[in-house]
């Protein structure tokens, strides 16, 4: 699925300068695109406003060429899977209730799971390496088993496209590579991942493209040597920043640097 | 526990608490008589004691108990959170205004559906309140927050049953009295019928917003995410949620509890899935209330002790349990 926003721009009530200020993305099938930015620069906004929660004050959205607001809502999410920033389960839940939850869009009012239903939550607990914790609860679950249950959930969409909200953010490196490795194969095999993440350095040996916003602002977009700049992201994050290159896989790498007098 | 396998066990429950309701008062009537007043024989003065004054009785017991249920698990499904309550969040005393006015002014001669009604809008003032308190601090409702909102809007509404029945005459405050403690007493056929018109399409309704409920519970981005009409489904279970309290209030008065009990039991046997809690919490509300109904007849028979007594007397122990747990995991 192609993914394109022109021209977005995102207004909350009651605040100062736009959320999001004139943002154009177009991500083609087959890619990762890895979204970037300081805290309350307009990443979550922009994942808002992709999929149709925040209402946009000008510019348009297309999934697939068609206009955002004209797919109904069962549409689009069997088409685009998402994993927002946090959930607050509250209540008893295993993981395979969760997964299950995937089918909505595909499951009429009071239907039962059909044996496709099935196939596809096993697939995808299958995919994200979480059968055996199938009938675990998930508040029982390590940081990096519930982000792996919860993009479980979004490939039981059996989406074309993945969006998701620091699904790396706590986890360790083991748990945070393996979940960067499943988004690029997914994306090898002709997914759309819009990935939203902290991590500077590390994304950047996944990410076909980068966006970096400020301030609600583009400040830089194109593959990741393009972004990953010592300029560009000194000037972004407001603290001086080395850039190199990994000598492995060629690919960015970030060193904040010590500051004399702070 | 096999989610059938507990619906039947509820059933049977309940069959069991409307035989007990039926036979237990201050005429002990045994089975045998009970089951000849319902078929239409026996003599006169059982079966008018059955049929006018305990079975009417029992059955309002189960629309109310198992309105209050769902509706609790219902507002605890939109808010994310298990304390989530009618009578916690200040909706059952939104009700109880809407019911003491319509009372105080006369009102309630009009018919059988005006008082219902009244109730429902004071739930539906209530409910707006509460949301408009706890969304004020932000996106994400804080628990405390919520708890505090529906402290403070019942007894804000508290003071206005204190101001209407202080300009009443007495008479009415009699009849009030049973709007704050909360009473079967008063159950008649017609009363019965009431509960049942709002109650149990209420209760469908809900049932069959159970899938969208379950995204719900888990939040509301991931919910339109996943394709739920949030706002929709949002509004119309808020609403409904509060007919079926304001129904209960209505001919009951206001009875604390069995919507936090109740739910939280049958999600500990069987789990989150609203495609059985919801059903399973409406039998289990029945239930639950029938029998608090019987102690409340008889623990100090001839004297008859207020039902939401005995139900917070259940209730408040088990609320402190929930918000100890809730606070130590936030």
């Amino acid at each position: 699925m192609k993914i394109e926003a022109v021209g977005v721009v995102v207004r909350y009530p009651g605040l100062g300068r736009p959320a999001l200020d004139d943002v154009s993305i177009e991500v083609p099938p087959g890619t990762l695109y890895a979204v970037l930015g300081p805290n309350g620069s307009g990443k979550s906004t922009l994942m808002r406003a992709l999929l149709g929660i925040s209402p946009l004050t000008s510019g348009h959205v297309t999934l697939d060429g068609r206009s955002a607001g004209g797919w109904n809502r069962r549409e689009r999410a069997r088409s685009v899977g998402a994993v927002p920033q946090s959930e607050a389960i509250a209540f008893p839940l295993t993981v395979r209730e969760m997964v299950a939850m995937g089918r909505y869009p595909y499951l009429a009012a009071l239907a039962g799971e059909s044996a496709v239903d099935r196939a596809a939550i096993a697939r995808a607990l299958q995919g994200c390496d979480v059968a055996d914790l199938a009938d675990r609860d998930v508040s029982t679950l390590s940081g990096g088993e519930l982000q792996r249950a919860r993009i479980a959930r979004a490939l039981a969409q059996e989406p074309r496209a993945l969006v998701l909200d620091e699904p790396t953010a706590s986890l360790d490196i083991r748990h945070e590579m393996g979940i960067l490795e499943l988004l690029r194969s997914s994306a090898d095999e002709g997914m759309t991942v819009i990935l939203i993440t902290h991590g500077l350095g590390t994304v950047a040996q996944f990410a076909d493209k980068m966006l970096l916003l400020s301030r609600g602002k583009v400040a830089a977009e194109g593959v990741p040597t393009d972004v990953i700049r010592e300029d560009v992201l000194a000037d972004v994050y407001g603290w001086p920043v080395s850039v190199h290159s990994d000598p492995e896989s060629g690919a960015p790498r970030v060193t904040p640097r010590r500051v004399a007098s702070f | 526990m096999n989610r059938w396998g507990l619906g039947a066990l509820l059933v049977a429950l309940l069959a069991v608490a409307v035989l007990l309701g039926v036979r237990f008062g201050s005429v002990r009537i045994p089975v045998s008589e009970v089951w000849a007043a319902l078929t239409g024989g026996g003599d006169a003065t059982t079966r008018d004691i059955v049929l006018r004054l305990r079975l009417p009785r029992v059955l309002l017991a189960l629309l109310v108990g198992g309105g209050l249920a769902i509706a609790g698990a219902t507002f605890q499904a939109l808010l994310r959170n298990p304390l989530a309550e009618p009578y916690i969040l200040g909706i059952s005393g939104g009700a109880s205004v809407g019911a003491v006015l319509v009372l105080a002014l006369g009102w309630a001669a009009a018919g059988s559906w005006v008082l219902p009604l009244a109730a429902f809008a004071g739930a539906l003032l209530a409910i707006t309140l509460v949301f408009r308190v706890a969304t004020a601090t932000g996106r994400v409702m804080d628990v405390r927050v919520l708890l505090l909102a529906g402290v403070v809007v019942a007894a804000f509404f508290s003071a206005c049953i204190a101001f209407i029945l202080s300009v009443s005459p007495a008479r009415t405050i009699q009849s009030a009295v049973l709007w704050i403690m909360g009473s079967l007493a008063g159950a008649t056929w017609r009363s019965v019928i009431v509960a049942a018109a709002y109650t149990l399409p209420s209760t469908l309704l809900l049932i069959a917003l159970a899938r969208p409920l379950n995204l719900m519970a888990i939040g509301e981005d991931t919910a339109h995410y996943l394709g739920a009409d949030v706002e929709g489904v949002k509004r119309l279970s808020l609403i409904v949620a509060a007919l079926v309290t304001a129904a209960g209030v209505a001919v009951a008065g206001v009875i604390g509890f069995v919507g936090l009990v109740v739910p939280h039991a049958i999600r500990l046997l069987v789990g989150s899935d609203h495609r059985a809690l919801l059903p399973l919490s409406f039998l289990a509300g029945g239930a639950f209330l029938a029998l608090a109904d019987l102690v409340a007849r008889l623990a100090l028979a001839p004297t008859e002790i207020p039902i939401g007594v005995i139900t917070a007397f259940v209730g408040v122990p088990f609320f402190l349990v929930l918000l100890r747990r809730s606070v130590s995991i936030a």
